[in-house]
């Protein structure tokens, strides 16, 4: 047998031609057919045939699925049809719970309804999916497969969130890669309609969700030929209709439910069936076959591995390959979970099969085996035993592998053959981490290589606003759609919204690339800022003899003496070939700033040679006229101008004998970082996370705050530089800046004695610290030069007023000399002046939330630094997923910090839609612990003390100190105590100062998802307090619409502009009466921000302060920020207001407005944004409308909130009043009171 | 007695009178341009088409959206960007193109550039959408050092020539009150394909904000003092006459547009007056020079164009000397009769 021979893709199979076998199936195919090839991902490929074949789809956003949403709703703003001719009705719901009911309602009038999910949201789906299966409607949901939230949330892939639904009565169809997702989504419609089971077609988040690769396009007339009209007819007429009335829905009883559940069987046994039908119409047309079962490998293999998903391409391809070197071992890919295909399985095993590991992509504590295993454990048990392989009924193991998108390669693979192969192989093990602390892990060699030869990879390290990634998918659609050339892309981002690093992997190669995991060894690296070489150690992905490309300002004659050293060695070692590039003066000399993409993309070209040059110079224009020509001619120009100065940029540089650097890559971390920081944060901060084993984490996902201090990101080209002599100090600058890089302080002057030399000080001129010295200060390493602090700064030299009191300067110039001046300021005792804090003096407070990863400008944590600010001591937080609890929570540094006694807030994030129930449980708990607390003082009070007791249980005063003083009096007075009360009470006693609760989320929170929940915490009476960052749109998933999108706007799922007005929800919390309502801008009056806080935090019952933030997703260039914040203010589109409940008790208006009537034009405001001039641009007539009816809307609303602020409460319980309703001609005698239903 | 015809011919457009709105937001409201016609406007100038403009919207949409644009795992952008998204110069065409529609008069199309260049085929675009004709404005700053008066111009006249070879539509040029040698500019204007001028463009002129130390741009509305300067020019460029000349700046009432009639003005441009007052301050200017005209005699506005023109002034040496020079040596008496001079 030769060597071919013992090589099989399809058990079934054995018989097709041996190229077919050797290479694939889909190269060969491709060559037979003319058909549209297009290079795209997963979740394009799954949406548009989704799209096509739907009538209606209802949509949330979710990561990883959301783009599914996005392109259905861009598709019928722009009039695509399905392939009935009709445009479908795509609605954004608000929730997937929200989109779940309304597929099911649409599916039972009988329209062909789709939608699009992952993790969380497919779980708040399930209950509506258990329905739609009981009631036997045909459906398709696509799901981006993504863990769900456990111990932290995840939004990469696994197979966590599929696996949690197992049980709906869904079938499962699995796609691997982007051509099945394309594929089987067709497939998975179409049997769908001919089963009448719903279908969850199901590919992997990221790995498939975002994997670029060359596909062949279904075309309207395959689907048209896979779904049969006759089914789409009876889906129709099953619908309800009164013209032949049903009802269904029923409530049935003990006698009949069993029976009626049962009665759907027949129905789920025959769906493999209509899958198979349809993969054979598919394979008809297209020649591409896909089994539900498919086997890779050796013919008489012994060990054999079960997986789904993309995972099973990286098994099977390395099965493969060790099937050439004679390894008996073989994968089984399961495109079917639900109905499991039990026989299926059993005959696609090898007759000579000893072993199997099922691979198991979720974990499933305390289960007997993950949900695969245990499948495969039944359908194996199940079997007959001739069916069985010849050697008997194989020993089944489960392996995990792979959640949260953790990498799984041909070494692990291995790996996990190699440990079937062992005397006593671990029954349950993981692969691709360390697991010292069960000891599950597998070993394996990591640098197994099983892609064909001649494939070539190429790495590109790039910043995620110098467009290295959008040149990347451009490269890679230039390469596939114009040349035969295989290509692969795929793009990892870090956490960091501002300054964020991409890694782009690309692939390219004359066979087929079946390798979903990242290019580990490159023949090409790109490195576009070259201060990466300092932070990560990017050339260990190059391969020997790689070239490498440099951006950086230095010819190629002086670039050598900038590198560090172990970059120099590793040039060295590696015999890399350095090209250099000053990419930043090239785009700038184009007029395309700080967007280097394109000339580093023709230096690829040039260097990579992967086509001709002048072709492929050639291909990028065209390319460049093609993404721009349309909207214009300024962009295609330039970038046209630049692909032709790129080439004539790059140099190469000689390379010296040896590395001879004085300069070192500095540490991750400082090195008087903590121990974990150094241990932990450091290795996640240098990309080394990977290696961390399982005991470096607590079991419970708790983190320490306070350790973004020690990332040093340095990403701001140019920082704020302070003039003390023309500071007027009025803090506007601490106050606006997102990331609290920029500070002010007053302190004992004697503290400047041991100030570094030329450290910029001046006597304080704010009123009751005229003694103390004044400094401003920036933290140049973290600041990301936004420039807002110097926009906002009213501070000019009389006799130069270019000259502020803050300048920005660059950053290179100053970083040294400032990172000495803020590390003696940060360590300085600030002084406070008496009184409550106003916008200026809450700035002398030290931040405790800092150097977040939020967006430059970003408009939401200038609003969390202030309450840090005011209350941070005494703050426990809940906060929503979303912008506010990636930049607050997401690894590997967190911003929520300390100050010097160790205090500050602690935050945690439970879900998306539940953060309003979530933060009114901590208050709960903390009224019990204080309750409990008070109690045990009443109890022990002659011990105590009376005084002290007394003390302890009467209200806290503003101020902490003297309570926690009361604390620590009692605290020692307890130690000398005896009994379990003392005891008890040193362990209650913290609890005996009031605690800050806050609930923090964004308005996709707070007015869609979470809304029902919110509610109900507002009506309750209970102290907490709402801080709703209102950005108008779903910020973190990309800017989809909310209901807090005004009316005019474009948005993601609102692409033609929103038509309709954004929800009050201060009018709306305000008719309960009992809840404190602000409405605050801190651009436009920062005072009255600070005033609602503190209102806020000091009413005794609910609050609600809505924040408007603005965003990236409003379209302008957010340095400019408070002076639009200041015109929508000035517009009367987002007034300014208190509503104080405790006014109307004192017989006042409780509704103060803040902001003087509209007195400028609402487009005035409007004319600044992209958001609202893409939809002017698109349909002037219709924008102009949607304006207008904005414009009335701002004087009807002023109109309510000048009638509201003019009346008062009425005195309850006067009939005559009651009748006439609120007057504000007789204000109230007696202040109504709300009380609190239950006490606290 | 037959009302005065107040009809006037300009740039070969015949108009029913010399009331022309001028370029400004009106351009944009096609309803109050449909009542300013009823008032009795003959022809509208639309607002100015910035090739600079459209070029910093196109930058700056993209530069904001790309540079958000694939930097993060959760969203691969921050806005919707629809394939039919344009930047080019359709919003503004679409507006000229309603107003053509909206208007039963004449609409001249005004168009803004510095430079020569490829943004020149915006005028066969306003052309094509229905654009009478066009009226170039060139705001050309001098303030570098290295250009010269004379280069400025020969960069007006190339831009001017490139238009009218490629129109079929004639080409106005508005011009500003700084130029060397208005005179022979404007006799170079026409040799290069001008058919008429209009004096003069109002340029935006800074202010200064002492509180807040910014310079702040500011274009307050014209006054009616303004159209002293006007006249001026108007009288001598009529005398020079094979133009046609059009008063911007300064007109707001019958008196005003009836003095730069007389000094030569084919048309008189109003925006500031229409702005404030409205189809009721057109009415009421027509009606004033009507009764005016009727009341002096004057059959048709030919009789009364450039009557007062340096041709045909009784005193041409107050449009020719210095103003100061007169006022200030009035008490000469008579320049050519010396005290002293033999009679």
């Amino acid at each position: 047998m030769g060597r071919v021979d013992i090589l099989m893709d399809h058990s079934t199979h054995e018989n097709e031609p041996l190229a077919a076998l050797v290479t694939g199936t889909r190269a060969l195919e491709m060559s037979m057919t003319a058909r549209k090839v297009k290079v795209l991902d997963g979740n394009e490929a799954a949406a548009s045939v989704a799209f096509r074949l739907s009538e209606v789809v209802a949509i949330y956003p979710i990561t990883p699925s959301s783009p599914m949403g996005e392109f259905a709703d861009m598709w019928a703003a722009a009039g695509r049809t399905n392939i009935w001719g009709s445009v479908p009705e795509v609605v954004e719901m608000q929730s997937e719970g929200g989109a779940a009911g309304a597929v099911h309602g649409s599916l039972t009038a009988g329209a062909l309804t789709t939608s699009f999910t992952a993790s969380q949201g497919l779980l708040l789906m399930l209950p509506n999916m258990l329905k739609i299966a009981g009631e036997l409607l045909p459906c398709c949901l696509h799901v981006a497969a993504r863990a769900v939230a456990t111990h932290a949330l995840s939004i990469f892939g696994d197979h966590s969130d599929v696996m949690a639904v197992r049980s709906s009565g869904f079938a499962q169809l699995v796609s691997t890669d982007v051509q099945e997702a394309h594929d089987l989504a067709a497939v998975a419609h179409a049997a769908t309609l001919a089963a009448r089971v719903p279908i969850l077609h199901v590919f992997d988040g990221f790995r498939t969700s975002l994997e670029l690769q060359r596909i062949e396009l279904l075309s309207d007339d395959d689907l048209r030929a896979l779904v049969d009209e006759r089914l789409v007819q009876q889906h129709r007429e099953r619908g309800l209709t009164p013209e032949r009335p049903v009802l269904r829905g029923t409530a049935q009883n003990p006698d009949v439910f069993f029976q009626a559940r049962e009665a759907g069987a027949p129905y789920h046994a025959a769906l493999s069936g209509h899958l198979r039908e349809a993969l054979d119409t598919l394979a008809e047309r297209t020649g591409r076959r896909h089994e539900l079962v498919s086997y890779a490998g050796h013919s008489q293999a012994e060990q054999v591995l079960v997986a789904m998903g993309s995972g099973a391409v990286t098994a099977s391809e390395t099965a493969r390959r060790l099937a050439e070197q004679g390894r008996k071992v073989g994968v089984i890919t399961l495109r079917l979970f639900r109905p499991f295909p039990m026989q299926d399985l059993v005959a696609a095993l090898p007759a000579s099969t000893r072993q199997i590991t099922v691979l198991d992509r979720t974990k499933e504590p305390g289960a007997a085996g993950e949900p695969l295993y245990q499948d495969v454990v039944c359908a194996l048990s199940e079997a007959d035993a001739a069916a069985l392989p010849s050697a008997g009924r194989p020993d089944v193991y489960g392996a995990r592998y792979g959640l949260g998108s953790k990498e799984f390669t041909p070494g692990m693979v291995a790996g996990l053959f190699d440990e079937l192969c062992r005397e006593a192989p671990r029954r349950h093990a993981t692969v691709g981490i360390v697991d010292d602390v069960s000891g599950s892990s597998i070993d394996y060699e990591p640098s197994l290589d099983v892609l064909p030869a001649g494939t070539r990879g190429a790495v590109f390290f790039g910043l995620g606003s110098d467009g290295t990634v959008g040149a990347n998918k451009n490269s890679i659609k230039i390469l596939g759609e114009l040349t035969d050339l295989s290509v692969q892309g795929y793009f990892v981002y870090d956490s960091k919204k501002a300054g964020a690093m991409t890694v782009s992997h690309l692939r390219f190669g004359k066979q087929p690339i079946r390798a979903p995991y990242l290019v580990a060894l490159a023949d090409f690296v790109g490195v576009h800022q070259l201060a990466f070489l300092d932070r990560h150690d990017v050339l260990a992905r190059a391969a020997d003899g790689a070239t490498l490309l440099l951006n950086a300002p230095y010819a190629a004659d002086e670039l050598w003496s900038h590198l560090p050293q172990e970059a120099q060695q590793e040039i060295l070692d590696r015999r890399l070939v350095l090209w250099v590039v000053d990419a930043d003066m090239v785009a700038s000399e184009q007029g395309l700033g700080g967007r280097i993409n394109t000339v580093m993309q023709t230096c690829f070209f040039a260097l990579a040679e992967l086509v001709p040059v002048e072709e492929a110079l050639k291909a990028i224009k065209d390319a460049i006229t093609k993404s721009y020509g349309k909207r214009g001619e300024l962009i295609v120009a330039r970038n046209h101008a630049a692909v032709d100065a790129a080439r004539a940029g790059l140099e190469r540089v000689t390379l010296p004998a040896s590395a001879d650097s004085p300069r070192h890559r500095p540490p991750a971390v400082p090195s008087n970082a903590p121990d974990f920081v150094q241990a932990v944060t450091g290795l996640m901060l240098a990309g080394r996370g990977d290696e961390l084993p399982v005991s470096a984490f607590a079991p419970d996902g708790t983190w320490p705050t306070g350790t973004s201090r020690f990332e040093k990101r340095n990403i701001a080209a140019s920082i704020p530089i302070w003039d003390a002599e023309v500071c007027v100090q009025c803090n506007q600058c601490a106050l606006v800046c997102p990331h609290a890089a920029i500070r002010t302080l007053a302190y004992e002057p004697a503290a400047l004695a041991d100030a570094p030399a030329d450290f910029p000080t001046t006597a304080c001129r704010i009123g009751g610290l005229e003694q103390a010295s004044f400094s401003v200060q920036v933290a140049p390493e973290d600041c990301t030069g936004c420039s807002l602090c110097v926009n906002v700064c009213p501070a000019k030299d009389r006799s130069n007023p270019r000259h502020k009191a803050i300048d920005m300067q660059p950053h290179a110039q100053h970083v040294a000399k400032e990172a000495e001046r803020f590390a003696f300021f940060d360590g300085l005792t600030g002084l406070l002046p008496e009184g409550v804090p106003d916008a200026r003096t809450s700035q002398l407070r030290r931040p405790l939330f800092e150097f977040s990863g939020a967006c430059a400008g970003c408009g939401e944590t200038p609003y969390i630094k202030l309450a840090t600010q005011l209350f941070g001591e005494r703050m426990l937080i809940a906060n929503a997923t979303g912008c506010s609890s990636i930049f607050g929570g997401n690894l590997p540094t967190t911003p929520y910090t300390t100050g010097p006694d160790g205090r500050g807030p602690a935050w945690a994030n439970s879900l998306f839609e539940d953060n309003a129930e979530f933060g009114l449980g901590m208050r709960l708990a903390e009224d019990q612990a204080a309750a409990q607390a008070r109690a045990l003082v009443t109890r022990l009070a002659d011990d105590i003390g009376l005084e002290l007791a007394v003390s302890l249980c009467e209200p806290e005063g503003a101020e902490l100190e003297q309570r926690r003083q009361q604390i620590e009096q009692l605290r020692q007075r307890l130690a000398g105590m005896q009994g379990d009360d003392a005891r008890r009470l040193e362990r209650l006693a913290e609890h005996l100062s009031a605690r800050s609760i806050w609930l923090i989320g964004g308005d996709g929170w707070a007015y869609d998802i979470g809304y029902g929940g919110l509610d109900h915490v507002l009506a309750s009476h209970r102290d907490v307090n709402v801080l709703v960052l209102d950005t108008e749109v779903y910020s973190n998933t990309g800017g989809q619409a909310s209901k807090a999108t005004p009316l005019g706007a474009a948005a993601k799922y609102a692409t033609a502009g929103k038509s309709t007005a954004k929800k009050d929800l201060g009018l709306e919390a305000m008719s309960y009466g009992h809840v404190y309502v602000a409405r605050v801008a801190f651009g436009a009056k920062p005072n009255q921000t600070v005033t609602a806080m503190r209102e806020a935090e000091a009413h005794r019952g609910p609050s609600l302060i809505i924040a408007y933030s603005p965003c990236v997703a409003h379209g302008y260039d957010l340095s400019h920020n408070v002076e639009q914040q200041r015109l929508i203010v000035s517009s009367g589109v987002w007034p300014l207001y208190r509503f104080d409940p405790a006014r109307a008790r004192k017989g006042l208006p409780p509704l103060q407005l803040d902001s003087p009537a509209p007195r400028t034009p609402v487009k005035a405001f409007m004319a600044n944004e992209t958001r609202f001039r893409m939809v002017e641009r698109l349909d002037p007539q219709r924008y102009a409308r949607l304006q207008r009816r904005a414009q009335e809307d701002v004087h009807r609303r002023h109109a309510l909130y000048e009638q509201l602020s003019r009346m008062t409460v009425p005195e309850v319980g006067t009939a005559a009043q009651l009748a006439t309703g609120m007057s504000a001609a007789a204000p109230a005698t007696r202040p109504v009171k709300p009380e609190p239903e239950t006490a606290s | 007695m037959t009302r005065p015809d107040l009809s006037t011919r300009w740039l070969g457009l015949e108009l029913s009178s010399p009331v022309v709105c001028g370029a400004g937001p009106v351009a944009r409201d096609p309803e109050l341009a449909r009542a300013l016609a009823d008032a009795g406007v003959s022809a509208f100038v639309t607002d100015s088409l910035f090739e600079e403009r459209i070029l910093r919207e196109e930058g700056g949409v993209m530069y904001h959206y790309e540079s958000h644009a694939d930097c993060d795992a959760e969203a691969t952008s921050y806005q919707p960007l629809r394939d039919d998204l344009r930047f080019g110069p359709e919003e503004h065409l679409a507006a000229v193109q309603a107003l053509v529609k909206a208007v039963p008069v004449p609409v001249v199309a005004s168009l803004n550039g510095v430079t020569p260049g490829g943004w020149l085929r915006y005028g066969r675009l306003l052309q094509d959408v229905g654009a009478s004709a066009i009226e170039l404005n060139v705001y050309d700053l001098p303030d570098d050092p290295r250009v010269t008066a004379d280069q400025i111009e020969a960069r007006l006249l190339a831009m001017v020539r490139e238009l009218a070879d490629d129109l079929t539509i004639p080409v106005s040029v508005k011009l500003t009150a700084f130029h060397t040698s208005l005179p022979n500019l404007a006799l170079r204007l026409v040799q290069a394909g001008a058919v008429g001028v209009v004096l003069f463009n109002r340029l935006f002129e800074p202010d200064i904000d002492p509180e807040e130390l910014e310079a702040a741009r500011a274009l307050t509305p014209s006054r009616p003092d303004e159209l002293r300067l006007r006249l001026r020019w108007l009288a001598v460029l009529s005398g020079q006459g094979g133009v046609d000349l059009a008063a911007s700046g300064g007109v707001h009432d019958s008196t005003g547009a009836t003095k730069a009639i007389m000094a030569g003005a084919h048309v008189v441009q109003m925006v500031s007056a229409v702005l404030r007052g409205g189809p009721a301050s057109v009415r009421s200017l027509l009606d004033g020079l009507s009764s005016w005209m009727e009341e002096k005699g004057y059959d048709n506005l030919a009789q009364l164009r450039g009557c007062m023109d340096v041709t045909r002034c009784p005193d041409p040496d107050v449009y020719s000397r210095a103003n100061y020079m007169d006022v200030l040596h009035s008490w000469h008496g008579n320049l050519h009769s010396f005290p002293g001079d033999s009679a």
